[in-house]
């Protein structure tokens, strides 16, 4: 046990300085700086640029600046390039921004599913299974930004409210509970929009899950034993279905980066994902490099807790 | 191996359909999805309007995607053209504008034909780009697996790479080498296949792996046949049915990724017109000109539910577990 944990952390950290050192050279090595960002302008003469680039130590050898990097990253001292803002509080103001949507989708995501699958997987070939794979296939295919803003024009004809951004303007000065609910009602939107591809991709998968554990024996056993469909669908079949599903809420974590771009963009949510963008417009590499970074550590921290949580979940596996 | 599903499955159908060949047998089921049937039937209307955009856009200038016509800006769909102040020579065929116009007067019709081919050939050559590395590199770990490089295998070496690989948020890694590369409608596609490789790899390596102690890959080895020719005439072919199945749904994905890069301002740039940058200017017209953000958000879904369905259809026709129902 002690021995599985070493090893997997260990191997864990080893593939994690590959992944640095691979962002940083794609970064790095694709032409453009952050002191070409401006080359129109014609106050910026030549001098500007090398003071810029000895600052930003863009002057020295790649591996002099992955070393700067990863010393700063360490320490914390680590500087945007853009507005020579600390990185990692930056990156903690928005993970707070982000975090509330992030949940909330999830949330949607895990209790609209998993009713969905299950129903369609009972009832294979109904009427509901066939609607509700359709409608699966029709919300992954459609491009996520069209769909939003069809969703926005008729949110705001009917209601009548404001979805854009985290809260409505002008609601500083309010009452505490209007505050609050100002801030949920703006969650509502973005979260069910960016949870739509979710949904689908996973009631799928429960589906077919479902539908796999229900060729097993121990399932004809129960039915052959005579307990109801409900006993045998629910205590027997789908417990054994939930297993892999375990693992996944390893990999949920690393979609709070990579995940949300396109969705804040269009909400103007000021999450991890805008920050990003902003971040590879202005060619800010120390927060696109520590956002890749993060991300690629998330998913790695991901895999190691499914692995835990599976041989927790399942006694058939025993780590070694 | 007893349990290996591309092993004949005796049951009492097995007699009537011993005739088939595989690819029939596959059709058969197919034809049974009509959902898969009908994103066919979109799949080939849509090669034969890519063709045709190629054709009459880019080689033998029928419809005119590029040209200006300040006078007819946002025409609604059906509208026809000013005889008296367009000069005849920019009047779009029949004098009638199918699509209606966008913001500088362009016809939409021509930009949307166009736009078919680029979009298309996006997702082809992201996929084949994809598929290509995924086939050689699982292909390669799955076969010489064992094959020590160093004290390290050639199997662990690839697949701690996939995982690497896997490790990055996908598609802000792709904005993030789109929007520092200089733009180019080839450096999205290179992107896009260079960061969807992984899932093909994993599956190609699953494959060699269970076909390589299969009864005629044994033989073949015993027959002395160049390991070429196991490789590429007997282990591929029997390797590449998920691989279809994840080319198909790639193809959906790279023109779903194409219209998100295009909608953040990193897609194929003007004057290029692909079905993701017609979308993305068009939102800004959402309200004065409907149609410049509805026709191509409703083509780019048909066409990408099209691919899916067929997909799908794929997926259930090339599954060996499924055959015999």
């Amino acid at each position: 046990m002690w021995t599985f944990l070493l090893r997997a952390v260990l191997q864990r950290l080893a593939l994690l300085v590959v992944i640095s050192v691979l962002a940083f050279s794609i970064v790095h090595l694709a032409p453009g700086e952050p002191s070409e960002v401006d080359p129109s302008n014609p106050r910026m003469k030549p001098e500007d640029v090398a003071r810029i680039r000895a600052a930003f130590h863009l002057d020295e050898p790649l591996y002099a600046q992955y070393a700067y990097w990863l010393r700063d990253l360490a320490t914390g001292e680590l500087k945007s390039f853009k507005d020579s803002q600390p990185v990692l509080p930056k990156i903690w103001r928005r993970f707070l921004n982000s975090l509330p949507l992030f949940v909330c989708a999830t949330l949607i995501v895990w209790s609209l599913s998993f009713p969905t699958g299950i129903q369609a997987a009972m009832r294979r070939g109904s009427a509901f299974d066939r609607g509700s794979t359709f409608v699966a296939y029709a919300l992954i295919s459609i491009p996520g930004f069209f769909l939003s803003y069809l969703v926005i024009q008729w949110v705001v004809d009917v209601f009548n409210v404001p979805v854009i951004g985290l809260r409505t303007f002008g609601m500083e000065d309010a009452q505490p509970a209007f505050r609050w609910m100002d801030r949920l009602w703006h969650l509502v939107v973005p979260s069910f929009m960016s949870a739509l591809a979710g949904i689908a991709i996973l009631s799928r998968y429960v589906r077919s899950q479902m539908l796999e554990v229900a060729r097993q024996d121990y399932v004809r056993t129960a039915r052959a034993k005579g307990l109801a469909e409900d006993d045998v669908m629910y205590r027997h079949a789908l417990r054994n279905a939930l297993l892999p599903f375990v693992t996944m809420f390893g990999f949920l974590l690393p979609g709070l980066i990579g995940g949300s771009v396109i969705f804040e963009q269009i909400f103007a949510w000021p999450g991890l994902g805008r920050l990003g963008y902003e971040a590879i417009l202005a060619r800010d590499f120390p927060v696109i490099l520590t956002l890749n970074f993060m991300a690629a550590g998330l998913t790695l921290a991901g895999t190691f807790v499914s692995d835990l949580l599976y041989a927790v979940a399942d006694p058939r596996i025993r780590l070694q | 191996m007893a349990d290996h599903p591309r092993q004949p499955v005796p049951t009492d159908a097995a007699d009537s359909i011993r005739a088939e060949t595989p690819l029939q047998e596959a059709w058969r089921i197919f034809r049974k999805d009509q959902l898969a049937v009908a994103g066919l039937l979109v799949l080939g209307l849509l090669v034969v309007l890519a063709a045709a955009g190629k054709l009459l856009t880019d080689w033998q200038v029928v419809f005119d995607p590029a040209t200006v016509r300040l006078p007819d800006k946002f025409l609604p769909p059906l509208s026809r053209v000013s005889v008296t102040i367009i000069p005849a020579a920019d009047h779009p065929v029949g004098g009638v504008y199918l699509l209606g116009t966008d913001e500088l007067g362009r016809d939409v019709f021509a930009r949307m034909l166009q736009g078919a081919f680029v979009s298309l050939s996006i997702g082809a050559i992201a996929v084949g780009i994809s598929v290509s590395i995924g086939i050689v590199l699982g292909g390669v770990a799955g076969f010489y697996g064992t094959l020590k490089l160093g004290g390290v295998s050639v199997d662990t070496l690839i697949m701690r790479f996939t995982d690497i690989m896997l490790c990055f948020p996908t598609f802000f890694l792709i904005l993030t080498v789109v929007a520092l590369l200089p733009p180019s409608i080839y450096n999205i596609m290179i992107v896009i296949g260079l960061t969807s490789w992984m899932t093909t790899a994993r599956f190609v390596r699953a494959e060699f792996l269970a076909l390589r102690e299969q009864d005629f890959v044994v033989a073949a080895h015993a027959l002395g046949v160049p390991e070429r020719r196991i490789i590429f005439r007997h282990m591929v072919p029997n390797a590449v049915a998920p691989v279809f199945v994840s080319a198909t749904i790639g193809v959906a994905g790279a023109i779903l990724t194409e219209s998100a890069l295009s909608f953040l301002g990193f897609g194929v740039q003007p004057p290029d017109a692909t079905w993701g940058n017609i979308l993305a200017s068009g939102r800004g017209f959402i309200f004065d000109a409907p149609w410049l953000f509805f026709i191509p958000g409703l083509a780019i879904f048909v066409v990408v539910l099209a691919f899916n369905l067929v997909g799908e259809g794929l997926r259930e026709a090339l599954n060996p577990r499924l055959r015999t129902r």
